[in-house]
C-alpha cells in the first residue's frame, strides 16, 4: 500500500472519528472540565496562600511554602498523582468512595499551587513599595493593604504566565487515567486511547488532541482580552471594583514558568 | 477652600532619633507646630526630613524620642488608627494606578471609615471638586498629568479628615508649570487652618505660607523660626551656605 495513504489514514481516519467523537462530547470533554476547571480554582487558591507565605516576614511561613515549591515543581507530575491518587486511596475510600476524582483534582491541584505559587509570588513582588506606603499611610493594615491594593496589581501583570499554567494543568488532567477510570469517568486523552487502541488507528487520538486545543487556545485569547479591558478600565461612568481593576502603564508580564 | 480643619491639633517632635545600622539618620529632632499652623522644613537632601516625616506616622517607628499629638504621646497608639488621623502626600503621589480616581479617593472611606458606598462617593466628589479634578473622577491615574495626579493624592488624604497633613516634597516630581497647581492647593490648606509639615524644596512657598521653617542637617534641626528670621537672618553657617545654594 501507499506509505502516504497509510500514513494518512492512520491520523485521519475519518470513520473512527466519527465513532469516537460523540463519547468524547458527552463523556470525555465534560470529565476534563471538571477536572481542569476544579483543579485550576483550588490550585489557584493555594498558589495565593503560597504566594503570601512566601514573602512573608515569618520564616514559620517562608520556610514551608518554600519547601513546599520545591518538592512539587521538582516531582514530575505522574509521580505526584500515582503518590497522591494511589497512596492516599484507602484514606480517600472512607471519605468518599472509590471514585478516584477527589484525589485527582486533589494531586492536580497541589502540582498546579507549586507553580502557579510562583507566579502569583513574582508579580506581586514587582508592585513598588510605594503603593504599599502610599496605603498604610491611608491606615490600612498590612493585610487589608494586600488584599485591596498590592495583590490585583501584582496578579493583573501575571495573568500570562498565570494562563501558561491553566493550559498545563488542562494538559496534565489526562494523567489521571493512571489511578484507573470506570467508563464514564474517562476523561478525553483515556477516551481516544482506547479507541486508537482497539481499532489500532490513531485517529481518535488526533481527535482528542484537537478537543485539547479547542480548549487551550481560545483561553489564551479570552484572557488577553481580559487584560486588555484592564489595562484600560471600563467605560467612565461604570461602577468599577478595585479587585478586577488593573493597571494602565505596566511593564510586561513576567515571563513563563513551564516545567 | 471648605476643608473642615475644625479637628486639627497640634504636634510635636521630641527628640527622635532613628538608625538604619551603622546610619544615624536622626539624631534628635525637635520640632513643634501649634494647632492650625505650618512648618516647612528645608535641607539639603540624606538630612533626614522625609524620615522625619515617615516617623511621625510611624510608617517608621523612631528608635528613641516622642512625637505628640494635641499634646498627647502617640507611639502607644494603634499605627493603623495613628495614620487615619495623619493624611500624607508623596512625592511620587503613590495613587492606586488600577482604580478610577474616585476609587482611589473612595477606597479608604469605604474599608476604613466604613461609609456606604454614597456617601463615600459624595465626600470624593466634593475633596475633588476642592482640587478642581471632580471632572476627571472617571480617569485611571495614568491619564492624569503629574499635577493632576498629586492634587488627587491630597484630596484622597483630605477625604480621611486628618488632624495634621505631613508633604513630602510633593512638588520635586512635577514639570515647573504644574507646580504651582499644587502649591495653590496647599496654600489654601495652610491658611484654611490645617496644621501641616511640609518637606520642601520651594523656598518661595516656605517664605510665604509657613509659620515655622525648619532647616534640617545630617539628621537634626539646626536652625528653626519664622520665615523672615530664618532667610534674612540665618545664623548658621550651614544654614547660610544652603540658602546661597539653593536662592
Amino acid at each position: 500500500m501507499d506509505p502516504l495513504r497509510t500514513l494518512w489514514e492512520t491520523f485521519f481516519d475519518w470513520d473512527s472519528m466519527r465513532e469516537a467523537l460523540p463519547e468524547m462530547l458527552t463523556v470525555g470533554l465534560p470529565n476534563t472540565l471538571i477536572l481542569a476547571v476544579s483543579a485550576a480554582l483550588l490550585g489557584s487558591v493555594l498558589g495565593m496562600v503560597l504566594a503570601v507565605a512566601g514573602i512573608s516576614r515569618s520564616r514559620w511561613l517562608r520556610w514551608p511554602a518554600r519547601v513546599y515549591t520545591d518538592v512539587f515543581r521538582g516531582l514530575p507530575a505522574a509521580a505526584t498523582i500515582l503518590l497522591i491518587g494511589v497512596g492516599l486511596a484507602p484514606l480517600g475510600m472512607q471519605v468518599w468512595g472509590p471514585d478516584p476524582y477527589p484525589l485527582g483534582i486533589l494531586a492536580l491541584s497541589l502540582i498546579a499551587a507549586a507553580y502557579i505559587g510562583e507566579i502569583f509570588r513574582s508579580g506581586i513582588q514587582s508592585v513598588e513599595a510605594a503603593q504599599m506606603e502610599g496605603a498604610r499611610a491611608l491606615g490600612f493594615s498590612w493585610g487589608e493593604a494586600m488584599r485591596v491594593v498590592i495583590i490585583p496589581q501584582g496578579v493583573r501583570r501575571v495573568l500570562p504566565a498565570w494562563v501558561n499554567q491553566l493550559i498545563a494543568l488542562i494538559k496534565d488532567s489526562s494523567l489521571v487515567y493512571f489511578l484507573g477510570l470506570v467508563a464514564s469517568q474517562r476523561e478525553l486523552f483515556r477516551i481516544g486511547q482506547d479507541y486508537a487502541a482497539t481499532t489500532g488507528n490513531e485517529s481518535a487520538l488526533l481527535l482528542a488532541g484537537l478537543f485539547y486545543l479547542a480548549l487551550t487556545v481560545p483561553l489564551t485569547h479570552v484572557v488577553n482580552a481580559i487584560d486588555r479591558r484592564l489595562r484600560h478600565g471600563r467605560a467612565a461612568g461604570a461602577p468599577d471594583d478595585e479587585i478586577e481593576d488593573a493597571d494602565l502603564a505596566l511593564p510586561g508580564a513576567v515571563g513563563g514558568n513551564q516545567r | 477652600m471648605s476643608v473642615d480643619t475644625s479637628t486639627s491639633v497640634s504636634l510635636g517632635v521630641r527628640d527622635v532619633h532613628l538608625a538604619f545600622g551603622a546610619n544615624r539618620v536622626l539624631r534628635g529632632v525637635d520640632l513643634e507646630v501649634a494647632r492650625g499652623e505650618t512648618a516647612c522644613v528645608i535641607g539639603p537632601s540624606g538630612s533626614g526630613k522625609s524620615t522625619l516625616l515617615r516617623t511621625i506616622n510611624r510608617l517608621i517607628e523612631p528608635d528613641r524620642g516622642d512625637v505628640l499629638l494635641d499634646g498627647r504621646s502617640v507611639l502607644g497608639d494603634d499605627p493603623d488608627a495613628l495614620r487615619q488621623r495623619v493624611g500624607m502626600v508623596f512625592q511620587q503621589f503613590n495613587l492606586f494606578p488600577h482604580m478610577s480616581v474616585l476609587r482611589n479617593v473612595t477606597l479608604a472611606l469605604r474599608r476604613i471609615r466604613r461609609l456606604p458606598e454614597d456617601e463615600a462617593v459624595a465626600v470624593a466628589r466634593e475633596q475633588l471638586d476642592l482640587v478642581g479634578l471632580a471632572a476627571k473622577a472617571d480617569s485611571r491615574p495614568a491619564y492624569l498629568s503629574g499635577g493632576q495626579q498629586q492634587r488627587v493624592a491630597i484630596a484622597r488624604a483630605l477625604a480621611m479628615q486628618p488632624q495634621v497633613m505631613l508633604f513630602d516634597e510633593a512638588t520635586s516630581a512635577l514639570d515647573p508649570e504644574l507646580v504651582k497647581g499644587v502649591l495653590g492647593v496647599m496654600a489654601d490648606l495652610a491658611a484654611g487652618g490645617m496644621t501641616m509639615v511640609v518637606v520642601t524644596h520651594e523656598m518661595g512657598f516656605a517664605r510665604e505660607v509657613a509659620d515655622t521653617v525648619a532647616f534640617m542637617d545630617r539628621g537634626v534641626v539646626l536652625e528653626a523660626g519664622e520665615p523672615a528670621a530664618v532667610f534674612e537672618a540665618a545664623e548658621h553657617p550651614r544654614l547660610r551656605r544652603f540658602l546661597a545654594q539653593v536662592l
